[in-house]
């Protein structure tokens, strides 16, 4: 008695949870490409297969279960084999494994076949934010976590998520596309394995240090596309979202112009003289979005696991030897060599030694890390043998 | 002549009982002790695994962070599953093959009991040192229990310890298979033919040559990580020329018979209790054991299915897409022949009967969704989300733990020769069945809306069904302290109704067990049984 009352009172609570926020959903989500629909029908189909078959074994027991037992006297019969029945119960789940198996291989075939395509991408898995890279116009950029997320999820940071839109699925330069286009993906990782995950895209792929993957989708309805990474891949695994934004193919085209006279900006940037206090307020930033999640906030570390930078000796020491170990990393120090770009470098660089409780007083200059940057070799990477 | 001698000797000392004190545990290699041992320190183990389980469900149960921080959570993840699969299924099953497989086969004691010994307590060794690594700097492990490289090489000062556990514990189960082989094959009773011996130890003689497969394989890859990170090999490290997914492979070579270590001894204790509540024989017996050795041989040759997502070339998706299907084939043989055992029974629901009852039906759920997941291109979408979580938690709690459960409740009365609390076991029953349900199936939910297996933190549409999960796995977590608690009464006098030898009403047509006295001596079948029970045929 006491349980059904606890069960009845949980199903009204997750009623009324449910009732109060009704954005959650139950089901996979159909998707917004030819392949996510096809893989929507099959999941549909497998589960509807399950149900059935379900309905008959959980029917035949349930029946058993009432009708067949001790306490209505039911007298035991002594049967215990057949052969012929149990020829019938491999027989018929064969059959219906081979039903399912065809349109599943179809789809299969469907998704592997990146031929045609018309452009390419290609996505960089790192500790914890994604790099993507546009093959054919040049533009590369690294996403990671937006600066509320960040806030909000740090421990006790006593924000409220559901204040944060977007809570862990928004970030600081999502993905930008167009529809109607036949998109290759090439999927890599510059430290530990990732993998690349927007369910409207209806698949996901492993980024994997030393290979590359492929992909490809065709976005056939303009919007914003969310997803995460779902590889464990260290501690901030859960705060690595990804943001496809999907345009026509105009805006697209707009978009493009815009970032490659951003870079073109980007880079007299790096080459004009910085003031220490602008490195300092830029370094600022650069140090909340790419270090803090390690290093803290303030800059003491996390005791045995992550070096504090207050008062760290390295910090403390040769300007040389600390921007060498920011540009290659060293354990699980990522290298920031290619991660940063130059002024960003040179700004955090500058912050570190006199922010934090650090009072050094000299600074780098970002044309400095720039020629720093140029000597980092390339990374040559095993083509997989697909 | 000195056979002779020996005869003699023998005989005098023929009615030893136990050591006195706490040296009789440590130094037995008596089956009877060693499983309780065995059963004890899995029990032992079901909680500590379940505490780091409810810290994970306490840090999820809203969004944002409020207890730990990533790294402990991902700890947290990594050894709740190290703990529950090597210290308290495992384990447990190996205790119920230490009591049950002598008495069902009408042997006096497992064939190398010295050895029998020394498994226990290397076991209890390697998880020691396991746990030992939740002290270290850095932080026990915190890669997930696939300790998938590179990220296990992050680990900091654990990794080394960790290694080393995971080699004792396979010499542990490596010691303890072959034990198990060389007593079914060598100590059977005379007209204990292969083909009679009941269902329980069938599944436990081909999990044990599942074990001695695998476990090395287990050992060599750890063994690998070890000379990676320590000796500058490069196994697994692409910039010397390795490959990180070779682990994967290996890794997966041992990781999927090893969850049907853990699945077929359940079968096994399932197909022994079912039939003595149905009060009719198991339906299909040569059947049961040809599907048990057909799904032991397909978990060889299957492991690739958890990997769907490393890009593979198309032809190993196609083929680890159909030969995974293919294990839907036998396991639905065994669905269907314990259904047929039941039907037209004169069924009786003693709690070791709704504990297999609900096994064979949540297990069946947890059949589904694993079918779902054969079909590779949708899991695609599947792959890493909280729908494998559900998945596999329902194929290992209401699945192996239930049975387990179930084993007990079955067992005790014949161990201790007292009674449990029937009343008191129906509510744990009742109150386990309904958690487990709300602890794990809007997991399924949660999954196909999108959310990512392993995260601390989650975006907030993911917010209700985490709740009420959360809910759902403190309520299981705590009505477990009320097996714990009826154990406990059963062993010091239980109801104080005395048990009858064959417990179970006309059990003893279904297994040799059922012959002895209750509670059951310290020594049995000193000399084999004449006759054995026949009714499976």
């Amino acid at each position: 008695m006491k349980t059904k009352q606890l069960f009845a009172s949980l199903l009204l609570m997750a009623y009324g949870l449910g009732t109060a926020q009704a954005d959650y959903t139950l089901n996979l989500m159909e998707g917004v490409t030819s392949i996510s629909k096809d893989v929507y029908g099959l999941h549909m189909l497998v589960l509807w297969v399950c149900v059935f078959i379900g309905i008959v074994v959980f029917g035949a027991m349930f029946y058993s279960i009432y009708f067949h037992r001790k306490s209505r006297g039911y007298q035991a019969s002594n049967f215990h084999e057949s052969t012929k029945v149990e020829i019938l119960w491999t027989i018929i789940p064969t059959v219906i494994l081979i039903l399912l198996a065809i349109p599943a291989t179809k789809v299969m075939l469907e998704m592997d076949d990146v031929q045609d395509s018309e452009m390419t991408i290609k996505v960089t898995g790192w500790q914890w934010k994604w790099e993507y890279e546009y093959l054919d116009s040049g533009i590369r950029f690294f996403s990671s976590l937006d600066e509320a997320s960040n806030k909000a999820r740090q421990l006790n940071s006593g924000i409220d998520p559901r204040t944060v839109p977007n809570y862990l699925l928004d970030v600081d330069k999502p993905l930008v596309v167009p529809i109607n286009t036949k998109i290759r993906f090439l999927f890599t990782a510059a430290d530990v394995i990732h993998s690349w995950w927007v369910p409207d895209l209806g698949w996901k792929k492993d980024t994997i240090p030393g290979f590359i993957n492929e992909a490809w989708t065709s976005v056939e309805k303009a919007g914003t596309y969310r997803g995460q990474c779902t590889e464990l891949c260290g501690k901030d695994h859960g705060f690595m979202p990804i943001v496809v934004i999907a345009m026509e193919k105009a805006d697209y085209a707009a978009w493009v112009a815009e970032q490659k006279s951003a870079a073109v900006e980007a880079a007299s940037a790096a080459e004009k003289d910085w003031t220490q206090e602008d490195l300092i307020a830029q370094g600022e930033k650069v140090y909340a979005n790419n270090c803090a999640s390690c290093h803290m906030a303030d800059g003491a570390g996390i005791a045995g696991t992550f070096p504090a930078v207050s008062n760290s000796p390295v910090v403390l020491g040769d300007m040389n030897a600390q921007v060498e170990l920011m540009l290659n990393g060293k354990g699980m120090m990522p290298a920031f060599g290619q991660m940063l770009d130059p002024v960003d470098f040179a700004a955090v660089a500058t912050f570190i030694r006199n922010g934090l409780g650090n009072a050094v007083g000299d600074s780098i200059q970002p044309a400095a890390i720039k020629s720093l940057q140029a000597a980092i070799p390339e990374v040559v990477y095993d083509d997989d043998d697909e | 002549m000195s056979a002779v001698t020996a005869e003699h000797e023998h005989d005098e000392h023929h009615d030893h009982g136990p050591e006195k004190g706490l040296l009789r545990w440590i130094i037995t290699t008596n089956h009877k002790d060693i499983g309780t041992l065995y059963l004890l320190f899995a029990l032992a183990m079901f909680f500590v695994g379940g505490a780091m389980a409810l810290v994970i469900r306490a840090e999820l149960f809203e969004p944002g962070m409020q207890f730990v921080s990533p790294q402990f959570f991902n700890s947290m993840t990594t050894m709740h599953a190290l703990v529950m699969v090597f210290g308290a299924v495992m384990p447990a099953f190996v205790g119920f093959a230490n009591w049950q497989i002598p008495l069902m086969i009408g042997a006096p004691d497992m064939a190398l009991p010295r050895m029998n010994n020394m498994s226990f307590w290397m076991l209890v060794g390697g998880i020691l040192l396991l746990a030992s690594t939740l002290f270290m700097e850095g932080g026990a492990p915190a890669s997930g229990w696939t300790l998938y490289p590179p990220l296990v090489l992050q680990t900091g000062a654990a990794l080394p310890f960790a290694i080393f556990a995971v080699h004792m514990l396979g010499i542990s189960s490596i010691m303890g298979a072959i034990n198990i082989i060389a007593t079914i094959f060598n100590m059977r009773a005379p007209k204990m033919t292969l083909m009679k011996m009941p269902l329980f130890v069938w599944t436990w003689l081909i999990t044990a040559f599942l074990l001695i497969a695998i476990m090395p394989v287990f050992a060599g890859a750890v063994t690998m990580l070890l000379t990676d990170r320590f000796f500058d090999t490069s196994f697994f490290n692409a910039a010397g020329g390795g490959d990180p997914v070779l682990y994967q492979h290996i890794f997966w070579f041992f990781g999927h018979p090893e969850v049907y270590v853990m699945i077929l001894p359940t079968f096994g204790v399932a197909s022994t209790i079912i039939p003595v509540f149905a009060r009719k024989p198991l339906f299909g017996y040569s059947s049961m054991v040809y599907a048990t050795a057909a799904i032991a041989f397909l978990s060889f040759i299957v492991w690739a299915h958890h990997m769907f997502t490393v890009g593979m070339p198309i032809a190993g998706e196609l083929y680890f897409m159909y030969a995974t299907m293919l294990i839907a084939i036998p396991t639905g043989v065994k669905i269907f022949n314990w259904t047929a055992t039941m039907w037209q029974g004169s069924m009786t629901f003693e709690t070791p009967m709704l504990f297999s009852i609900a096994f064979v039906v949540l297990f069946t759920l947890g059949g589904f969704t694993g079918l779902m997941m054969a079909l590779a291109p949708v899991d695609f979408q599947y792959h890493d989300t909280y729908f494998i979580v559900a998945h596999f938690h329902y194929t290992l709690v209401p699945a192996s733990v239930f049975i387990l459960m179930a084993g007990g409740y079955f067992w005790l009365p014949k161990w201790t020769g007292n009674m449990y609390d029937e009343k008191l076991a129906k509510f744990h029953f009742w109150l386990s069945a309904i958690s487990v349900n709300i602890l794990f199936f809007p997991q399924h939910f949660l999954g196909l809306a999108g959310m990512p297996r392993r995260i601390p933190d989650y975006a907030v549409q993911f917010a209700d069904w985490n709740m009420v999960s959360s809910i759902g796995a403190f309520i299981f977590g705590f009505s477990q302290l009320l097996f714990l608690y009826i154990v406990i009464k059963t062993i010091k006098g239980g109801t104080g109704e005395k048990v009858s030898d064959e417990v179970w009403e006309d059990a003893h047509k279904h297994g040799l067990e059922w012959t002895l006295p209750s509670p059951v001596p310290y020594h049995t079948f000193a000399t084999p049984p004449e006759k054995i029970p026949t009714e499976h045929f």
